[in-house]
């Protein structure tokens, strides 16, 4: 549980100012940002995730460096079936 | 080594490593908790210690969430529930957590009505889905983990749901790390500071530990060659006397911490006075509880909590591993009665427990290669 998964933000949701749609690995989920609500996310932004919260904003190479460590812990699979379960949106 | 080459840049690994065999005094022993769990797991599966001289010893801290979680908590959350006829959930890493009457995930077998969720908010939406029921959210983590749980009951009260409540076990690093400093079998040069959890609390609450302690303590990212260069940051400090915070993972870790989620936890919890932490007795505010303000979803003021006691048997020594004073395979059960398959501890549940961690990537190996 103490894993975080790196995902782009694609979408930010015009009904709910904390929901965000991020894509991990091609899949696409929603997650909620208002933990990074002073922060201004875009689409495009890089986050990390936790718990279904973004917790903090990265950068692009930060990222690709956190799923390569994944990756290497042996966690990544579980890292996917939690985004898995996350609400479409 | 038989990681360095799958590394990022294994050259630069080699050369990190070398400059912490020249920063060491070889007639000098070191010894560096790193607090955080997700460390311990990092250490463990990259045998970074094969890397390190031998004089620089690794200790392995309290700062796995599952592991430091009195086993009475668990009971009385799951009996709460059962009594309800309510719904119990939790994150995975507590489902295999032995309770006295079976893991929740035992309970599950027997009937029990226990979801695993992956994030807070899915147990938010179980209760809104299902109105008849009361769900309660067995929270457990560290400040990584408690800002979600703070915004799940701003939601909660957004959308007025009331078959739902929270039964808080939300604990905090620096009275742990405290508790550390004032054992007396603390022998510790200094630490390697937890990733996330900084991210929320920022580096400054870390400052006690040089200023009162005159211990470094360095902010560390999850790759080898992060805690390699966290040690290096140490060990220069060590070597001219200096004691002070500094951040390795600034990627990630904002000095100040992350604002609104600090907000977010002012606004929905309080210390509690003390709290018992498995392993490390009773801390005095060391924990956190729903504030009044939200009253109505803490399953603690809204139920009777039977305030289970459980002792660990006798042979486990959780308490000295989860303080470093002992390593994992020193414990008379471990591999033995105790196992990631049949835990007795939950230092052995979690991938974050020390016990597990040199299970799988120290003891199963030397089995495999014997
Ligand atoms: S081996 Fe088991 S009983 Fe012994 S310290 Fe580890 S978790 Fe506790």
């Amino acid at each position: 549980m103490c894993l975080a998964i790196p995902g782009q933000i694609v979408e930010r949701s015009v009904d709910d100012p904390h929901v965000a749609i991020v894509e991990v690995s091609k899949v696409r989920r929603a997650i909620n940002v208002g933990l990074l609500e002073d922060q201004d996310l875009v689409a495009g932004d890089w986050v990390l995730i936790h718990v279904g919260f973004a917790m903090s904003r990265i950068s692009e190479a930060a990222a690709q460096e956190q799923l390569r460590l994944l990756a290497m812990l042996g966690e990544d699979e579980q890292a996917m079936r939690e985004i898995e379960s996350y609400a479409i949106r | 080594m038989q990681y360095v080459d799958e590394f990022r840049d294994p050259a630069l690994i080699r050369r990190t490593a070398a400059e912490i065999r020249a920063l060491i005094d070889p007639g000098r022993h070191y010894r560096i908790m790193e607090v955080c769990g997700g460390h311990t797991h990092a250490i463990y599966r990259f045998a970074l210690a094969d890397l390190l001289p031998p004089n620089l010893e690794l200790i392995h801290g309290p700062g796995c969430p599952v592991c430091v979680l009195p086993m009475g908590r668990l009971d009385d959350g799951l009996s709460i529930a059962e009594e309800q006829g309510g719904i119990f959930t939790t994150f995975g890493d507590v489902m295999r957590v032995p309770g006295r009457h079976g893991s929740p995930l035992e309970r599950q077998s027997a009937g029990v009505d226990i979801r695993m969720v992956y994030s807070p908010l899915d147990a938010l939406r179980l209760a809104e889905r299902e109105p008849d029921r009361h769900v309660i959210f067995f929270a457990i983590g560290f400040e990584t983990t408690a800002p979600s749980t703070a915004l799940t009951l701003h939601r909660a009260k957004a959308l007025g749901i009331n078959n739902f409540s929270i039964f808080c076990n939300h604990v905090m690093i620096i009275p742990a790390i405290r508790a550390i400093l004032d054992s007396p079998d603390m022998r510790l040069d200094a630490f390697i500071g937890p990733g996330h959890v900084s991210s929320v609390i920022g580096c400054r609450p870390y400052h006690f530990v040089a200023r009162d302690y005159g211990k470094p303590l360095v902010t560390s990212g999850f790759e080898p060659l992060d805690l390699l260069q966290s040690i290096v940051m140490i060990l220069r400090q060590l070597r001219d006397g200096r004691a002070e915070v500094e951040n390795q993972y600034a990627r990630v870790v904002p000095w100040e911490g992350n604002l609104p989620a600090l907000k977010a936890l002012a606004d929905v919890f309080e210390l509690r006075p003390y709290f018992e932490w498995r392993g490390l007795g009773f801390i005095s505010q060391s924990a956190l509880q729903i504030s009044e303000r939200y009253a109505q979803w803490d399953a603690e003021r809204r139920f009777t909590v039977p305030g289970v006691r459980v002792t660990d048997p006798k042979a486990a020594q959780c308490g000295e591993v989860l303080k470093g004073v002992l390593k994992p395979q020193a414990c008379k059960l471990f591999g033995r009665a105790c196992t990631p398959e049949r835990p007795v501890g939950a230092l052995m549940v979690s991938s974050e427990g020390a016990c597990a961690a040199y299970y799988n990537y120290v003891h199963r190996r030397a089995e495999v290669s014997a």
